[in-house]
């Protein structure tokens, strides 16, 4: 029989939400790494057992951990003693070093700071891990400040794949949030081409596995930068794409609910009747491409549901048509946030939503949407949450 | 032997009690006490001074002998008691009030 193991990143540790097939009864595991800061989980699409953790905090900075046994035991990889005869370097999967340039040694790029100075990149913790969908060995981290890391042995060392600072990088600059690079989506038709998203700077890809990357914001309108059509300065919040039609992008932009139908290269609106469209997660139902989902806030100084209503908003047409859904999320006195990587869905028939709050709720629905249950009410505040859908 | 006192989360993450002993080659500084620390717990790498500059992790300190030694620097001789072992090397997390 099927199962679903969700895994939760909070504030304050690590979760394992596990449940049958008929998404009922949950058992929760944790906390793992208790009292850090756990941005990401995501586990290998390859091998399941296999799930990567970003744990981090401002005090001790970055650690890398991985379970090879579905998270029951977990690792830092690169942090073992030195096993081979030419020498593991020791530490190295907490080792997240930008590439300087051959020639001077000194940072390769700098960027846009708050005073109007340029700055050099500076590492700051791990936001996102995307493992690879055909090698269970390579992994993707997306990093603050905006980059993105390469593993080719299993999180044991990291490589930065520098060419993305070359997408008019100098011209990046933080926002409140931080400049961190926070979506990466593999494109499961095409091993070379990536979609990322950094906050503050908008979307890029990349056609050649990594080495060169664009930006694709053509489209995208945002009125709090001086040129509001700018191709560099959205502030993009995530991108979800259905693995099926992977030139199909949806977007929840700082505001707006974005789409493209041209892997990026031009985008429409899709906000349509939405309550508010400033938001945070969006994703796409496991089995119908056209249907997505998000979770409207208020807006950009209040981060919150309107009117105080936890409301789920699904469109089964690709957007501008939007329905609430709300049977079993609070509908009074409800002011938590949802944040960008705090919604996946399962591919169980029917498709599970899974979302977890600022409260610390996780929420379930076990048929698309329709009807909503918590896992778990009283967690710390969720940063992210990711579902697998076992054998 | 030197003594070293880790932080909860430094423990926890190396899988040690509240002290670690440790020999120290050479003579024992800051950075003499860290390079042992971390070949013995390598997963510290990183946690309590950065990778590459190896400079002190802005909210991490150094305590010994009821002094604050953060700010000295990191070839500087540490104290004989603490070379002798007669009194710890305190790493800790700054306080976070709230």
């Amino acid at each position: 029989m099927s199962a679903v193991r969700v895994l939760v990143g909070t504030r304050k540790g690590a979760f394992i939400l596990t449940s049958d097939g008929k998404r009922q009864k949950w058992n929760v595991s944790g906390p793992h790494f208790a009292g850090w800061e756990i941005y990401h989980l995501k586990g290998s699409p390859i091998d399941p057992n296999r799930i990567f953790a970003s744990q981090t905090s401002s005090w001790f900075g970055q650690i890398i951990q991985r379970s090879d046994d579905g998270g029951k035991t977990w690792t830092n990889p690169g942090g073992g003693p030195t096993t081979t005869p030419e020498g593991m370097p020791k530490g190295e999967s907490n080792k997240f070093v930008y590439d300087n340039s051959p020639q001077t040694g000194k940072p390769l790029t700098t960027h846009q700071w708050y005073d109007g100075t340029q700055h050099p990149w500076e590492f700051k913790r791990v936001w996102h891990i995307e493992p690879s969908l055909s090698d269970p060995e390579t992994v993707y981290a997306g990093v603050e400040d905006a980059a993105i890391f390469r593993s080719t042995d299993g999180g044991h060392s990291w490589q930065e794949l520098a060419g993305l600072r070359d997408a008019q990088g100098s011209k990046w600059q933080p926002g409140a949030g931080g400049m961190c690079l926070h979506t990466i989506l593999l494109d499961p038709s095409d091993p070379k081409r990536m979609f990322i998203a950094i906050s503050s700077a908008g979307a890029f890809r990349t056609d050649d596995a990594g080495k060169t990357w664009k930006p694709i914001n053509r489209g995208l309108h945002s009125q709090y930068i001086p040129n509001p059509n700018a191709e560099i300065g959205h502030c993009v919040h995530r991108i979800a794409m259905h693995p099926s039609r992977p030139g199909v992008l949806f977007m929840q932009k700082h505001w707006d609910v974005m789409r493209s139908d041209s892997a990026g290269d031009s985008w429409n609106e899709v906000s349509g009747n939405l309550p508010t469209d400033f938001g945070f997660p969006i994703d796409v139902h496991a089995h119908e491409p056209d249907t997505i989902y998000v979770v409207p806030i208020k807006s950009d100084s209040e981060h919150y549901p309107p009117d105080g209503k936890l409301r789920v908003y699904r469109s089964r047409t690709g957007g501008n048509e939007w329905e609430a859904l709300t049977k079993g999320l609070p509908q009074e006195n409800c002011y938590v946030n949802v944040l960008r990587d705090a919604m996946a869905v399962d591919s169980l028939d029917k498709c599970g939503v899974y979302f977890g709050t600022t409260g610390g709720q996780v929420y379930a629905s076990a048929d698309a949407g329709d009807n909503w249950a918590p896992i778990v009410r009283d967690l710390p505040a969720v940063l992210s949450v990711e579902v697998q859908t076992l054998p | 032997m030197i003594r070293v006192i880790l932080p909860q989360h430094l423990r926890t993450l190396a899988n040690v009690s509240r002290e670690v002993q440790l020999d120290v080659a050479g003579p024992l500084t800051q950075r003499s006490i860290l390079d042992a620390l971390e070949s013995r717990y390598p997963m510290l790498c990183g946690t309590i001074r950065d990778q590459v500059t190896k400079q002190r992790r802005p909210l991490v300190r150094f305590f010994a002998c009821e002094e604050d030694l953060s700010h000295e620097p990191p070839d500087a001789p540490l104290p004989e008691k603490v070379a002798s072992g007669a009194e710890p090397f305190v790493i800790l997390g700054a306080i976070a009030g709230g």
